[in-house]
């Protein structure tokens, strides 16, 4: 298997890796993908109550260096977007970036859905219904 | 950041990339280039001409070659039946035998960790009204004796074990098999492949009537393999299955692989004279492997019976780190992992699943496959290489955090994709 250059990159150099307090109402947890598998992803963010951006982002990654490097960049993309704005990331977008093959789609479907896992786990903590406008936010 | 570009000094006399894959094929023995090279030249005659000097060199070396396999297996040079490869002895001596004893039989008795050459012609021969009985393995890897002994019925023509696996290096008791097997009046095939020049492997001793062997997988050259027949006590028969010119006494027609052939007899020569000295060294080589990993990582764990293996086999899990990405990082070794991801399938090794590991533990496998040419140097260096790695990847492992936090991983409710 020959990996892109940013492949390999984000494997050598992988962004965000990390552990974020889980019990905190500001942290959104996901956990997708099983070990038997090969993949496991767990995708965390720091939302901004007020603004809903999302301040800081963690990953850690069991898997090949397709999925390492697909949550690595999940972690980069959603940095500094509000929390709709990131769901806006598709996996064909996380394919084109890193130059996936096919037999690796899974691997950004994966990263991408561990966005969404992330997402909505913060949105439960903090009473947000899905798709609900930003401003029937309420924290704790 | 953490960061993984690769720290470890190569040591002095170690070239790189580092060949540590000698399961799937091996480097030629430059003796074995040089007792070849003539027949690749000059003497390019066939050896079933039987009326000029050309095929009669050619036949000389093919018998002096037929002389060195049975001498190191413990056979005699007629029993020696030459082909392409082991895949072609697989096919050869399962569809023959089935063929050639149908009137006996039907039944076929082989075990779940074969290799697939060995898998696949079963799987047809099912097709075309053979019932074949698959054996479980034990956790160790090795089948349990008495299963044999159950599965054996009055239709039972072939059992089919190989003596040593290609992913695990269990050894087979074939010893107790083939003893089995007379007692019962059924014959035994052992695909030989992984064991022949490694470990002592005789035919009589063993109680094997038909054996696969390979040029490749003992310093010889791609191409070339052999089956064993057995001529006397029993005397074992065998349909062909490539019609032709009758060569190989009738039993597989097709012209010879000269230089492959004297290639593969060279190998053998060289085999029967350096196993012992060789096996012990490999041992050491592999023993020390597994210390140094052992010292330095927590959760890891050994595939297969470590008492029943070959010297140059070590397959063990990195638990929590998946195959792959362990391979990406140590991409200047040249190793194989059971993980699915670097299989055509998508699936994890069926070898490693028999032994009822979890799929997360055969995700995380590498199999070492040392030597003769390998190094302690190379060893000492990969040993490292592997530790580091190993270390970056569990940092990075969502599962290793949440196993040192005392998670029972099995309780976790995974959504599978």
């Amino acid at each position: 298997m020959a990996y892109s250059d940013k492949v390999v990159d984000h494997y050598n150099n992988p962004r965000n890796v990390g552990t974020l307090d889980k019990s905190s109402t500001e942290v959104g947890t996901g956990l997708v993908g099983a070990p038997e598998c090969g993949d496991v992803m767990r995708l965390q963010i720091r939302v901004n109550p007020e603004t809903q951006v999302i301040e800081e982002a963690k990953f850690k990654t069991f898997g090949c260096g397709s999925a390492i490097a697909s949550s690595s960049l999940a972690t980069e993309w959603i940095k500094g977007r509000t929390v709709e704005d990131a769901l806006e990331i598709k996996n064909t977008d996380i394919v084109k970036e890193l130059s996936l093959p096919p037999v690796k789609i899974h691997c950004s479907v994966l990263a991408e859905d561990a966005i969404r896992a992330a997402i909505g786990d913060w949105k439960k903590k903090n009473g947000v219904a899905e798709a609900a406008p930003a401003a029937t936010t309420t924290v704790q | 950041m953490s960061t993984v570009e690769t720290q470890v000094e190569v040591p002095a006399g170690v070239k790189l990339p580092i060949y540590m894959d000698n399961h799937a094929t091996t480097p030629l023995d430059p003796r074995v280039l040089e007792a070849m090279m003539p027949y690749l030249t000059g003497k390019f005659g066939n050896a079933a001409s039987r009326n000029h000097s050309f095929g009669w060199e050619a036949e000389q070396a093919v018998e002096t070659a037929r002389e060195q396999i049975a001498r190191l297996i413990g056979a005699t040079a007629k029993e020696i039946i030459f082909t392409s490869g082991a895949t072609e002895s697989n096919n050869l001596a399962i569809k023959g035998i089935a063929e050639m004893y149908r009137e006996r039989g039907n039944h076929i008795i082989t075990q779940v960790t074969e290799h697939k050459a060995v898998l696949d012609t079963c799987k047809r021969l099912e097709k075309y009204g053979y019932r074949v009985t698959y054996l479980p393995v034990k956790a160790d890897g090795l089948i349990d004796l008495e299963d044999l002994k159950r599965a054996i019925d009055d239709k039972t023509i072939l059992v089919t074990i190989m003596a040593a696996n290609n992913e695990i290096g269990v050894l087979q008791p074939i010893r107790e098999i083939g003893k089995i097997c007379h007692e019962k009046g059924v014959i035994f095939h052992t695909d030989a492949v992984q064991i022949v020049g490694k470990v002592p492997f005789n035919v009589i001793e063993d109680n094997v009537d038909v054996a696969s062997l390979s040029g490749h997988k003992i310093y010889g050259p791609k191409g070339v393999g052999a089956l064993y027949v057995r001529r006397r006590n029993p005397r074992v028969q065998i349909a062909a299955q490539i019609d032709g010119g009758g060569h190989e006494r009738g039993m597989r027609s097709g012209t010879l692989n000269v230089p492959g052939i004297v290639g593969m007899g060279m190998a053998c020569e060289i085999a029967r004279l350096e196993m012992d000295t060789e096996a012990s060294y490999l041992r050491g080589l592999r023993d020390r492997l597994k210390a140094k990993l052992e010292s330095h990582l927590d959760y890891i764990h050994i595939n297969g019976s470590w008492e029943h293996r070959l010297p140059g086999n070590l397959n063990m899990s990195f638990v929590y780190v998946e195959g792959e990405s362990l391979l990406m990082g140590i991409n200047d070794v040249a190793v194989s992992s059971g993980s699915a991801c670097t299989s055509a399938t998508l699936e994890p090794s069926y070898v490693l699943k028999a032994l009822g590991l979890g799929d997360d533990v055969a995700h995380s496998s590498i199999r070492f496959g040392l030597g003769r040419f390998n190094t302690q140097a190379e060893v000492d260096y990969v040993a490292e290489k592997v530790i580091q790695i190993v270390k970056h990847l569990r940092e990075l492992s969502p599962l290793y955090e949440m196993a040192k936090e005392g998670i029972d991983l099995s309780k976790v409710e995974w959504t599978a994709h």
